[in-house]
């Protein structure tokens, strides 16, 4: 050992290294004990769903539990969608789709809200009000689409906000028919 | 004080052996009983004996309650329905549980404004009041999980409302929320690991006050003038005279937890509560427990954006700054005396301050539309204003009464003033 790095000494060195082995190990032992409490197998397993819908005629819903909560599924009427096709962008409270299966910047026009060309009567949303996380009623409210009870938050036939305190429109979350009968989420 | 010799001398061959080896009943003596504290505490310095009373009072009962309840979504309601019905004297053991938290909130308020109004924050005190603070987070953490046991609507409710704050923070929020709740929704996994940290917190709540006493016995307690202690004659002995006023105190507050308990047991709960949860139903009002309310009001106070804050994490962060706040109050009370005896001025704040917070409570009971959302808004400005603009300005400008010398020289002044007032009655 030469003269000018006498003062690092091997007991430095070993306090460094043990330090340092030390608070690695440390995190590694921790991690286990944080990550227990992430979703577990068999809530990661019910992630996604598959929903028949077949028996779903115009003018019906459905709600199934995904992820714990409420989707709604709703075979929707032509006056419906034309109600919806009729009100300008401008008059919405929310002008974006909020639909996962878009651009995260898609206007909230009908058919953006809906599953799509050829499948616009199909509107599948989170039942959970944007607001404080209530869960709409179906057709009622003064837009004939939703209407939250908690905070008084109307939705239209598009699931978009029209009026209260809820800041956005319903989720539209991934999904996609994998038939013609058959919605998977998630 | 504690820096004072003990003068703890054992009288029994077993007391000295034992002295000498765990000197556990001297420090029990020189604790509660030789222990000076100034002789003008009235009964506002009561409610810290009354809280430990509470404490004690929430474990053994939820020691027991825990024999017979099952943290899982498909039997917890009908768990607690069986406490209520089948348990034997499981209906009281329950009830004392469930209104105890509320009068551990009650008193835990009473403790707070105590400390507030007399000033007991200040140096050399810091310490104290900030164990203070964290026994009060920790306590709301405790009552949060207790309330979503039973499994009603307003358990699930809460929670998935609570829960939901944590969405509000950029980024990570939706991990730390999935984090919390095991699941993408309050479930299963949620009810098992708030059931056992609802079981692991009291005991780091009673760890905490330790602490809290521990730092007490070390700046001993403030008083109603804020003088320190000078001499031996400001002083009475703990045991017997702040022992049985302390008794006293608790009998009284026991007398109407039991009112409650025997006579109005759900008073202080919600209806909705006994509907069993249902992930597909919301009920038309979500409210918090009663001790929730002003923060509760003050969440939903922020219906606007602040900058580049939007209207939901600004009232997120609004709610927990108005419990952060607390923790700095040593630092912003700016003021030299300590007492509001003798600050005019504090002296009217602080009792705004009191009706205020009550007021937020109210409000946090209402619907969040209309007027109520600008009252709300109006209040929570008071409540930062009180702390961030009166508590630092006030202390500066401020004009105090002029103190006594000493606790010795307040209680006789008082004491002559009241013999005199006597007299002149007596004449009259």
């Amino acid at each position: 050992m030469s003269a000018t790095d006498s003062q690092h000494t091997r007991r430095d060195f070993l306090y460094v290294a043990t330090g340092t082995a030390g608070a690695v190990g440390l995190a590694g032992a921790v991690w286990p004990f944080i990550d227990q409490m992430q979703p577990d197998a068999s809530t990661r397993a019910l992630a996604s769903i598959q929903v028949d819908v077949s028996a779903v005629e115009p003018g019906m819903s459905l709600t199934v539990k995904w992820r714990g909560r409420p989707v709604f599924i709703r075979n929707r009427t032509e006056a419906e969608i034309e109600q919806a096709r009729q009100v300008p962008l401008s008059e919405l409270k929310d002008p974006i789709a909020r639909n996962q299966n878009l651009n995260a910047d898609a206007p909230a026009d009908d058919l953006s809200r809906s599953a799509g060309e050829g499948k616009e009567n199909w509107l599948v949303m989170l039942g959970v009000c944007t607001h404080l996380g209530c869960v709409p009623l179906g057709q009622a409210g003064d837009f004939g689409g939703w209407f939250c009870p908690c905070h008084g938050s109307h939705y239209d036939t598009a699931g978009r906000i029209r009026k209260g305190p809820a800041p956005e429109n319903l989720l539209v979350p991934t999904f996609s028919f994998v038939s013609d009968t058959v919605i998977q989420i998630g | 004080m504690s820096g004072g010799h003990s003068t703890y001398t054992p009288k029994t061959g077993l007391g000295r052996w034992m002295d000498a080896r765990l000197p556990l009943p001297r420090l029990v003596y020189d604790s509660f009983v030789a222990y000076p504290v100034p002789r003008n505490l009235n009964y506002a310095y009561t409610f810290g004996g009354i809280l430990s009373l509470m404490l004690a009072v929430q474990i053994v009962t939820g020691i027991v309650l825990a024999m017979h309840y099952a943290a899982n979504t498909g039997i917890a309601f009908t768990s607690v329905e069986q406490i209520m019905r089948d348990v034997n004297s499981g209906w009281l053991l329950r009830y004392m549980h469930a209104n105890g938290a509320s009068f551990f909130f009650i008193a835990v308020y009473v403790h707070i404004m105590r400390g507030l109004y007399y000033g007991s924050y200040k140096a050399p005190r810091e310490m104290l009041w900030i164990l203070g603070c964290v026994i009060y987070l920790l306590m709301m953490a405790t009552a949060f999980m207790g309330y979503v046991l039973p499994w009603g609507q307003m358990s699930f409710w809460g929670a998935t409302v609570i829960t939901g704050f944590f969405t509000a923070i950029p980024v990570v929020g939706d991990w730390i929320q999935q984090l919390l709740l095991g699941g993408f929704a309050v479930d299963n996994p949620t009810l098992n690991r708030f059931f056992s940290l609802h079981y692991l917190l009291p005991f780091m709540i009673a760890g905490v006050v330790v602490l809290h006493v521990w730092a007490l016995h070390v700046t001993g307690q403030t008083n109603p003038t804020g003088i320190e202690v000078k001499q031996k004659t400001d002083t009475v002995a703990f045991t017997p005279y702040a022992t049985v006023k302390d008794a006293l105190a608790m009998v009284v507050f026991l007398l109407v937890f039991a009112y409650f308990i025997f006579y109005m047991p759900n008073f202080l709960g919600h209806p909705d509560n006994y509907t069993e949860a249902n992930p597909l139903v919301t009920p038309a009002h979500i409210v918090p427990e009663w001790y929730f309310l002003p923060f509760y009001a003050i969440l939903r106070a922020i219906t606007f954006n602040i900058g580049p804050i939007d209207s939901k994490l600004g009232g997120v962060l609004a709610m927990f700054g108005a419990i952060a706040v607390l923790f700095v109050v040593p630092w912003l009370d700016t003021s030299k005396v300590r007492s509001a005896v003798y600050r005019p001025w504090y002296k009217l704040f602080f009792w705004l301050f009191v009706i205020d917070a009550v007021f937020l409570g109210w409000l946090g009971s209402r619907p969040a539309e209309g007027l109520y959302v600008a009252l709300a808004q109006a209040a929570t400005l008071y409540y930062f204003a009180f702390f961030l603009i009166i508590m630092p300005v006030l202390g500066l400008i401020e004009t105090p009464r002029r103190l006594p010398n000493s606790i010795t020289e307040a209680v006789l002044e008082k004491n002559k003033a009241g013999a005199n007032a006597a007299a002149q009655t007596t004449q009259g």
